[in-house]
């Protein structure tokens, strides 16, 4: 226990010495929240639309006056033919085109149903889906309006839908980003620098020295773990604070549940940095490691794209991902304000990651020794 | 010419003498996307419903089977009381909740007219949006139905086509994202560690004070780098179209064209940093930190760019990966000719020229 | 006089290659015992074995009186380590330095503080206290370390090569702390590739191949091989050597 003060002692003045490395480890991430929820914004307002109006009635008329008020899209141009639509999305000048076919209200009135065509581009897929959301619920509206102008007696028996929003009713896009980014620069942070410190000391030799020291493998591990916990917790609460001060996100869960997951979430974190270490001879080697699992930790624990919208396979690789976890909590607990019972299963999860990859480390460490 | 061949030839040894990390230039590219091509989709299936049915009739039964049995939906559980809504939405899992009032058969039977209730999990807006807009179209099918095929008076079928993609898979938009990605990180990464590290070692300094043409140094250091990315290049594209079913739909040569200037341009980034930096971890980091976040971000591929506030929008036309990722759209996923790319091409040749001028300059003024 | 590292073919293998081949020797208490070999000899494979850093494949060994192969922990508080490379933190000062690596070995505070204040004395390094060790010249750092690796007054120290790339004279002064160090009871073991530190030591072994080829005091070596210089003995036996250095 005693030889563990020293130890800590030791790596919060070395920490601490390098001015520099802690101005850009906590500085540098914090711009990034500041700016990425703006740049990740993928609420989808402005879908760009081209219509081919082949019917020319008051009703269609309506219809594209509808859609365009409606603020969600906006209103590329007029084309005579589909053919010609078509190739407004093809370069790109379009997202949506949309036909109104010759006949529309005709047979609308005459045979009670009638289509339009929507072609969407799809590459982008969170656009595509919106895109086709808000024009079916657009229409949707317009077919209540237009039943209610013509006073149609409806004999048929209807059933209506009253939809709410909870937790984020104003969507508000960011609210649900803000949350996974922080996430994302703590685990940068985090892998990065436990995997850096220890390949540092294995670059400039003091790690043989401490090998033949007394020192017990895992007060030398609990020491280099504590001080970048420090960091990584000063860091969130330096996040949160930025999530309130420019997003206006504030915890809706305990603050214990927060921040006794995030500690689980570091201990996890950092034994993957510490096991990427024993595997590394060099920073070089570290930095392009480290970043490997960095890049796809991101892209894949669900802050961007669904884990959900995964292949099976892909959820289960997944499930071993620290992050995955954490952002599985951090999302809940921040706008929901689920509770410890809540998210007991994630903790549960990181925990059995960390001892898996604390273990892997130390046991790889000795071998390689 | 000779010397220039020889020079060349050394650099090639350096290249292919260091396995570890030759195995991570090959590697980890091709990894990142089988990985991302596989998994990433926007596909929204299989969200997790609960239903609160006070009524429990005919009608209700039928309604929750038709939903039950979308491939939209799964429905997780039934709760007893709309109260434990919140509770089941905090343990995370849910999408969704459906509630039916009490006596809602007899209501639309009788009356012709009954309202459900859904409660969509908005912390997540995007998904919120979508699964509400699948449930009214099950809703608006199972009016017809019970209309029992006469129809809805004067309805208004939206006939939905999602173009080039429609399952929407994640890989047609990542794929060409990773490789804008992938690209301009190992192009400028290698490119300045490579020059660097003799700088670190000295040998610089030999090569400087030989009667060798400081643009043949140039050359000679950027011909492996730009044979790697283009094996690269040819391993995304032909694994793209084996395993992810997204071949070059356009013209193959007008793409590689395309690809060489965007790597001719990532290069010339890098040999213009390393001429900054002074050790292969400044150049690294440089590289990683200084790349890595614009590209990501500005590329257009995680981030809508029309979305983003002015200045973003006005950064991102200096990010190359910027117009590349476009060249490939065009050019992989949708076969347009160069007619819908030309623009593109030249600001890629623009920057390429550019900096590799500043940077042949810069590596001059050095010598002197 | 009880030998304090007493070796009984003491043998590693790593697969069908074996590093070090039955070595039998002990090790006297204020000893200076050189260990010398060309590259990949086994030299720092043999050391590694004595402290405590790594399981020998058979044979048997006790340094201060504690078995490799279970009482490794016991070892480490025993013995002081000082590798070619610095074992010391370039973002650490002198004084902090000493105090870590007093702190673990189990140092109470006001013994770490009489201890630092006695070295830095030696060293005469008293106005360098608050100096970051990355400041400091290379001969200062060398002696530095060594004070450090004993710090805590062990029974035995090993040295891997600590004079590399110095010059002449620091490497003099360098030998001058082994010898007050030697003189206080402490045992040194040392490698070294410098033929005329070799000379200053008063045992040597020589490695050829996994195996001691030789193993006696400089003047006797000399004497038993015919040559002038202690360089010349090592030349004769390495030559026969059918090993790459490594």
């Amino acid at each position: 226990m005693k030889t563990l003060v020293f130890l800590l002692e030791k790596e919060f003045r070395q920490l601490l010495r390098s001015k520099q490395l802690i101005g850009i480890l906590l500085i540098a991430p914090l711009i990034q929240l500041i700016l990425l929820p703006m740049a990740a914004d993928y609420s989808v307002k402005n879908i760009s639309i081209v219509v081919v109006d082949n019917d020319h009635s008051t009703t269609s008329r309506k219809l594209i006056e509808k859609i365009v008020s409606s603020g969600y899209f906006r209103l590329k141009g007029y084309e005579d033919s589909y053919t010609a639509g078509l190739k407004m999305v093809e370069q790109d000048k379009a997202d949506l085109a949309l036909q109104i076919p010759i006949h529309f209200e005709r047979d609308l009135v005459r045979e009670n149903q009638k289509q339009v065509f929507v072609a969407i581009n799809a590459i982008e897929g969170t656009k595509a889906n919106l895109g086709g959301a808000y024009l079916g619920s657009i229409v949707k509206d317009f077919n209540e309006d237009i039943r209610l102008q013509w006073q149609v007696d409806n004999p048929a028996p209807t059933i209506s839908v009253a939809s709410s929003n909870w937790y984020n009713p104003l969507l508000n896009f960011k609210l649900y980003m803000v949350p996974a980014i922080l996430v994302t620069l703590v685990t940068g942070l985090v892998a990065m620098q436990s995997a850096f410190n220890i390949v540092q000391e294995k670059e400039s030799g003091t790690i043989d020295q401490i090998n033949v020291t007394p020192i017990k493998k895992y007060v030398f591990i609990i020491g280099k773990m504590i001080p970048l916990m420090v960091l990584g917790i000063v860091l969130f609460t330096m996040g949160l604070l930025v999530g309130w001060l420019f997003y206006g996100v504030v915890p809706l869960g305990s603050w214990w549940v927060l921040y006794g997951s995030l500690v689980v979430y570091l201990f996890s974190m950092l034994g993957l940095g510490f096991m990427i270490a024993t595997y590394c001879g060099t920073q070089q080697q570290a930095m392009s490691l480290s970043f490997f699992f960095i890049n796809i930790f991101n892209m894949m624990s669900g802050v961007f794209t669904a884990v959900d919208s995964m292949p099976g396979w892909a959820q289960a690789i997944v499930t071993t991902f620290p992050p995955s976890h954490f952002i599985k909590i951090m999302r809940p607990v921040v706008l929901k304000g689920s509770g410890f019972q809540d998210i007991l299963p994630e903790i549960l999860w990181m925990l059995g990651l960390g001892l898996v990859l604390n273990t892997w480390a130390v046991l790889n460490y000795r071998k390689t020794s | 010419m000779r010397q220039l061949v020889i020079f060349i030839r050394k650099e090639f040894l350096h290249v292919f003498r260091d396995r570890k990390t030759l195995l991570m230039l090959f590697g980890l590219p091709i990894a990142q996307i089988v990985l991302f091509g596989f998994a990433l989709s926007n596909e929204i299936k299989d969200s997790r419903i609960a239903v609160v049915d006070y009524s429990k009739d005919a009608v209700t039964q039928r309604l929750i089977a038709k939903i039950g049995s979308s491939p939209y939906f799964n429905i997780q559980r039934t709760l007893a009381s709309a109260d434990q809504i919140d509770a089941a939405f905090k343990k995370g899992d849910l999408k969704m909740a459906v509630t039916f009032p009490a006596g809602f058969g007899d209501d639309v039977i009788h009356t012709g007219k009954a309202t459900m209730q859904v409660i969509a999990d908005a912390s997540d807006p995007n998904q919120a949006t979508t699964i509400t807009n699948y449930l009214n179209q099950i809703v608006a099918d199972f009016n017809t139905e019970l209309a029992a095929g006469s129809g809805q008076p004067m309805t208004i079928v939206p006939s939905m086509q999602m173009m080039y993609n429609p399952e929407l898979r994640g890989a047609p938009n990542f794929v060409p994202g990773v490789m804008a990605l992938v690209l301009m990180l190992v192009c400028t990464m290698m490119t300045s560690v490579a020059i660097v590290r003799e700088k670190e070692l000295g040998t610089m300094e030999i090569l400087l004070v030989s009667p060798f043409r400081p643009v043949y140094i140039i050359i000679s250091k950027l011909a492996p780098n730009l044979l790697i990315s283009i094996v690269n290049l040819f391993v995304i594209l032909f694994l793209s179209d084996i395993f992810l079913d997204l071949p070059v739909k356009g013209s193959f040569l007008l793409l590689v064209f395309g690809s060489v200037l965007f790597i001719m341009t990532c290069l010339s980034i890098g040999l213009l940093l390393s001429i900054n930096a002074q050790t292969q971890q400044a150049a690294m980091t440089g590289s990683l930190m200084g790349m890595m976040l614009p590209t990501m971000l500005l590329t257009g591929f995680l981030f809508p760019i029309e979305n983003m506030p002015l200045a973003l929008r006005l950064l991102s036309n200096l990010v190359p990966s910027r117009w590349y990722f476009i060249i490939v759209k065009q050019v992989m996923l949708k076969g347009l000719g160069i007619g819908a790319i030309w623009k593109e091409l030249l600001i890629l040749g623009g920057m390429c020229v550019f900096l590799f001028t500043i940077s042949l300059r810069k590596f001059k003024i050095r010598l002197q | 006089m009880e030998p304090v590292i007493k070796t009984d073919k003491l043998s590693k293998r790593f697969g069908p290659f074996i590093a070090c081949n039955e070595l039998t020797f002990t090790v006297d208490k204020g000893e200076i015992f050189g260990f010398l070999g060309a590259n990949g000899a086994g030299k720092t494979t043999a050391m590694r074995m004595l402290c405590g850093l790594l399981g020998p494949s058979s044979g048997e060994a006790t340094v201060a009186g504690f078995d490799v192969y279970t009482q490794t922990e016991k070892i480490k508080k025993s013995i002081g380590y000082m590798s070619q490379k610095f074992s010391l933190y370039d973002d650490l000062s002198v004084a902090e330095n000493i105090r870590f690596y007093g702190g673990i070995y189990g140092m109470s505070r006001p013994a770490i503080r009489t201890k630092t204040t006695e070295l830095l004395e030696e060293l005469g390094l008293q106005q360098e206290a608050r100096t970051l060790v990355r400041e400091l010249p290379l001969g200062w750092k060398q002696k530095l370390a060594f004070s450090v690796s004993i710090v805590h007054d062990p029974e035995i120290v090993f040295l891997d090569e600590p004079t590399g790339g110095v010059d002449p004279v620091t490497r003099r002064q360098f030998w001058d702390l082994i010898y007050a160090a030697a003189d206080s009871g402490v045992t040194v073991f040392v490698t070294t590739h410098y033929m005329d530190e070799a000379e200053y030591c008063n045992r040597v072994s020589i490695m050829v191949d996994g195996v001691i080829a030789a193993l006696d005091s400089p003047a006797n070596l000399k004497q038993q091989y015919g040559a002038a210089t202690m360089e010349d003995v090592f030349y004769e036996l390495a030559r026969k050597a059918k090993r790459k250095g490594d």
